[in-house]
Parts: C-alpha cells; sequence; structure tokens
C-alpha cells in the first residue's frame, strides 16, 4: 500500500513539473520566434495587399529577386555537382588524403560570412595579382555576378556533400556491383542504381542549399559592392530600404523571404520521413 | 563530363577483373580527387590563406596591433563574451526544449519540433529585422533592447538556437527509459535520476551543441546588423568591425580582426572533434 501511495504523488508532482517545463519551453520558443515573426508577418499586412503587392512587384524588386535567383541556381548547381562527386569519391573509393579532404570540406561553416567576403576580395579583387589578370582578360569577379557566386558556394558548400554521404555509405556497393556484373556501364549504373537511391537525401541537400543560397548577406554584402540595381539581391534590398526609413518596403521583402522560408521547412519535413523508408 | 563518369566508377575492381579497367580506373580516381581539390582550393582555402597572409602583412607586430586597436579589441572582447552567454543560454534552454519535445505531449507538438528549425532556413537580416518588430523602439510589449547588448545576445540567441535542442533530442529518443524507471524503484528521486542517470548520457552531445553553437555565434553578422545599430566600443561586434574595415579600405586590419575569429572557431571545433573521438573510445 505505502508504494502505491508513494507512486501516486510521484506522478503528480511529475505531471506539475513536466507542465512547468512545457511552458518555460513553449514560452522561450513563443518570445524568440514566433511573436517576432507573426509581428513582422501582421505588420506587413496592416494597409491590405495592395501596398505589399505593389512593393513586391517594383522594378527593383523584381531586379533583385532576378539577382538572388541567379546566383542561387548557379549556386545550387555548382555544389549539387562537387557534392555528389567528393561522396562518392569519399564513400566509394581509398585516397591519399582523404581525411584532409573530408575535414575541409567542413571548413566554411567555421567561416564567418564577413571573413568568406574578405576572403574572395583578396584574391579576386581587381587590385589583387589573380583578380587583376582576370580584369585585364575581362572577366570582373568582385562587385559583379562571378564573385556573388562564388562567395555563395563558398558558405553553402557542405549542404549536399553531408547528406548524400551517410546514405551512400549506407546503401552499400551490392546493388552497383550486381549492375556492374551485367554489364552495366558507368553512367548507367550511376543513373539506374545510385542515383534513384539517394535521391531524396540529395533533394534534401538540394533543398538546404537552395534556401541558404537565397537568404545568405553577409558574405555578399561584402563582395557585391551592394549596387542598387546591379547587384542587389533581395537580403540587401531589405537592409536598404530598412536604412532609408522605407519600413513597409522592407516588411513586404521580408515577408516574401519568410514565406519562402517557410515553404522550404515544409519541403524539407516532407522529405524527412521518405529518406528513412529507403 | 568525362572526369565525373569516372568517378563512379564501382569500388571492388577485382571482382570484375576481365576488363582492363584498373589503371583507367585508378587514373579516374586520381583526376576526380584533383577536381574536387582543385574546386575546394579555388574557392575556399586559397582565399582564406590569403586573409592570413594579408594579417601578417605589418609583420607579428603590426598583427597585434591591429587586433589590440581599442575598436578591434571591444568588438572582439563583445563577440566572445556575448557568444559564452548565449553558449550557457543554448546549453540550458537547448536541453530544455529538446526534453520536452522527446517526453512530453502536447497539441501542435509536430508543428514546435518544425519550428525550431526556422532560424537556419529564415535569412539572417530577416531575422534581425522581426527581432527588432518586436524588442525595438516600436515594441508592442514595452521592451527596448535594440541598440544595446542585449539586443546582440538576443539576436544570437535566435539564430543558434536549433544547435543544442538537434544534437540533444536524437540521443534523448535513443535513451533507455528503462534505466531511469530502475533507478526511480531503487528510490532515486526526479533530480537524483536525470543528474546520476539521464546527464551523462546526454552530455557529449550538449557540449556538441553549445560548441557549435557558439562557434556560429562569434562569426555571426546579418542578423546583429539592424538590432545592434553598431555603435562602436558599444554594440559593435567582430564581424560587423571587419565589414567597416574593408568599407574603409584598411583590408589588413579587417585580416586580422578575422583570423582571430577563424583561429578561435577552429580551436572550439577542433577540441570539439577531439572530445567527441575521446567519448567514443571510451564508450
Amino acid at each position: 500500500m505505502p508504494r502505491f501511495a508513494a507512486s501516486r504523488t510521484a506522478t503528480r508532482t511529475g505531471r506539475s513539473s513536466r507542465l512547468a517545463l512545457r511552458v518555460v519551453a513553449l514560452g522561450y520558443l513563443a518570445l524568440l520566434l514566433v511573436l517576432p515573426v507573426w509581428l513582422v508577418a501582421w505588420r506587413t499586412f496592416a494597409g491590405g495587399v495592395a501596398p505589399v503587392w505593389h512593393s513586391l512587384t517594383s522594378p527593383s524588386t523584381i531586379h533583385a529577386f532576378k539577382v538572388t535567383g541567379i546566383v542561387a541556381l548557379c549556386t545550387v548547381v555548382a555544389n549539387t555537382v562537387f557534392g555528389v562527386g567528393t561522396a562518392l569519391l569519399l564513400v566509394r573509393h581509398e585516397f591519399p588524403g582523404k581525411r584532409a579532404l573530408n575535414a575541409l570540406i567542413d571548413l566554411p561553416l567555421a567561416v564567418s560570412p564577413v571573413v568568406v567576403g574578405l576572403a574572395l576580395i583578396l584574391i579576386y579583387g581587381r587590385f589583387e595579382p589573380v583578380g587583376g589578370w582576370l580584369a585585364d582578360h575581362g572577366v570582373q569577379m568582385i562587385f559583379a555576378l562571378p564573385g556573388m557566386v562564388m562567395a555563395t558556394v563558398f558558405i553553402s558548400l557542405p549542404l549536399v556533400v553531408r547528406e548524400v554521404v551517410p546514405v551512400l555509405t549506407e546503401i552499400g556497393t551490392d546493388q552497383e556491383q550486381a549492375a556492374w556484373t551485367l554489364g552495366a556501364g558507368r553512367i548507367q549504373t550511376f543513373r539506374r542504381i545510385t542515383l534513384p537511391a539517394i535521391r531524396w537525401a540529395l533533394a534534401y541537400g538540394v533543398v538546404l542549399t537552395l534556401a541558404r543560397a537565397l537568404g545568405e548577406y553577409g558574405a555578399v554584402a561584402v563582395v557585391s559592392g551592394r549596387l542598387v540595381g546591379k547587384t542587389q539581391t533581395v537580403t540587401l534590398l531589405v537592409e536598404q530600404r530598412f536604412q532609408n526609413f522605407d519600413q513597409s518596403g522592407a516588411y513586404a521583402a521580408s515577408f516574401a523571404l519568410a514565406a519562402i522560408a517557410v515553404v522550404t521547412l515544409v519541403v524539407i519535413n516532407l522529405l524527412r520521413p521518405k529518406e528513412s523508408e529507403i | 563530363m568525362a572526369a565525373s563518369n569516372a568517378l563512379l566508377d564501382p569500388p571492388d575492381a577485382a571482382t570484375t577483373d576481365r576488363r582492363p579497367a584498373p589503371v583507367r580506373r585508378r587514373r579516374g580516381v586520381g583526376l576526380g580527387v584533383g577536381l574536387a581539390t582543385t574546386y575546394l582550393s579555388l574557392v575556399v582555402l586559397i582565399p582564406l590563406a590569403a586573409v592570413a597572409w594579408r594579417a601578417g602583412h605589418g609583420g607579428a607586430g603590426g598583427f597585434w596591433k591591429a587586433v589590440t586597436a581599442p575598436e578591434a579589441a571591444a568588438a572582439l572582447r563583445l563577440t566572445v563574451v556575448s557568444g559564452l552567454i548565449v553558449a550557457l543560454l543554448n546549453l540550458v534552454f537547448g536541453t530544455l526544449i529538446a526534453w520536452v519535445l522527446v517526453r512530453d505531449d502536447f497539441h501542435g507538438k509536430r508543428i514546435v519540433d518544425v519550428l525550431i528549425d526556422l532560424p537556419f532556413a529564415l535569412p539572417t537580416i530577416v531575422a534581425g529585422l522581426v527581432l527588432l518588430a518586436l524588442y525595438g523602439p516600436s515594441s508592442p510589449l514595452g521592451v527596448h533592447l535594440a541598440y544595446a547588448r542585449a539586443g546582440v545576445v538576443l539576436a544570437l540567441l535566435f539564430v543558434t538556437l536549433p544547435f543544442v535542442v538537434r544534437t540533444v533530442q536524437p540521443v534523448l529518443l535513443e535513451l533507455d527509459q528503462e534505466m531511469e524507471e530502475a533507478a526511480a524503484s531503487l528510490g532515486a528521486g526526479k533530480l537524483t535520476t536525470f543528474r546520476r542517470v539521464v546527464l551523462p548520457n546526454l552530455l557529449p552531445a550538449m557540449a556538441a551543441g553549445t560548441a557549435l553553437a557558439f562557434a556560429r555565434a562569434i562569426s555571426e553578422f546579418g542578423s546583429t546588423v539592424l538590432i545592434s545599430g553598431n555603435l562602436p566600443f558599444k554594440t559593435q561586434v567582430a564581424s560587423v568591425h571587419i565589414f567597416n574595415q574593408i568599407e574603409a579600405d584598411n583590408t589588413t586590419g579587417a585580416a586580422a580582426v578575422s583570423t582571430v575569429l577563424l583561429v578561435v572557431s577552429l580551436a572550439v571545433l577542433l577540441s570539439l572533434d577531439v572530445l567527441q573521438r575521446w567519448a567514443a573510445k571510451r564508450a
């Protein structure tokens, strides 16, 4: 009997402490995440939908979205090719320096975006030897799209590799070897066996890269020169409008970016369970 | 294209050794490694080396002078101190949130779980903007943290939220609850059970998440730009200081402070790696 009584009080105190923990956790998340984002969404539409639409379809906003889109697309393509290739190298082959390569891929995660920008300027800036040589041959890197793509590639470099490597390790090589024995070529084996097996992990990595590329601010702010109407991305537009006391314009562009972020989250969460089905 | 095809070779040449492929295949792998290394070098390694190189432009004395200049030193101090505060707060609240997400059950838990990743998906400049809306001069709550150090900490808390939660959560999910039940049946109280049974199992993950949050916090730029007001000696963090130095064409000074930041975050990540290897060996 006493044991029962003890366990009952234990569950009662357990329940109240559990409730307290829940309130603290949810309160923290509400104050830090939910309320601020909700407030901006609410203030964006305080004057109705028309001004928001007007602001989002203004030539400067459309241009900024175009620049962001081009940079993001180039980044995704470059890092997907590099990511899949490097993941295959790291998982399927032995070569000297493999551990070093594996470690260096994570390096971009430890670097401040501003330092990324500075690093690229110091090599590809017009007054540096390499950048000067390129400029003489008609290729402008800094304050132009190539430099912005490079900065974004730097920032998002590990994302695809780190998603694909664990799946490649897990699926092993049995099926690839079977296909190989049955006379399939390299491309055929990759297209018909390897690619379908890694497709969800790859899609996850691509979505992460895309989100990171669309939202990059610091590295692009340094490298682009923030030339309005030329190299201004959407994140730079938000900052410029805010500093110019155009709050509604900044809110409208921010809302568009936040909406993309939320869609990204939903897509990622739809991809996640499928990944574990493999 | 030819090179990337060469990467796709099946690994075990011995099973199909009728083909004269091994030599070609090895060359393919070499080409692939060469391409990957070149790509990594052009985008990441050579530019980063240039930062360290430029930092040493004025010799050791010049480097020391640039790093200990009053404005640079103040920015570095603020960055490290606020990074430590943010890491500690994340350690507590991140573990707590992970606990609630794993052990508690309530309506909308799945949505909360998805929301944790929002700071990773939201552009940092937008993060700064939304925080400024709620905690800035026109705050509906009457809490005014903008242009103060508390605002910097707030912005860093926002962007680093997922690290501890996402490292502790999976470990907590895997943790065998029978151990805790055993401890409880032997008369251990809730706190004792947590301290003696749960905590030792969570510690490696908590340390990893906290270290990652710290490394991210000291290198953060976008989210602090709007809310901090970038007041030198007061709210200017190291990356904003670097940005201003670049704009002022003082790349040598910028490179010096950048090198300090790089060394600190690399040291944190390396010691984390060593710690994890050590923990894995012991386990």
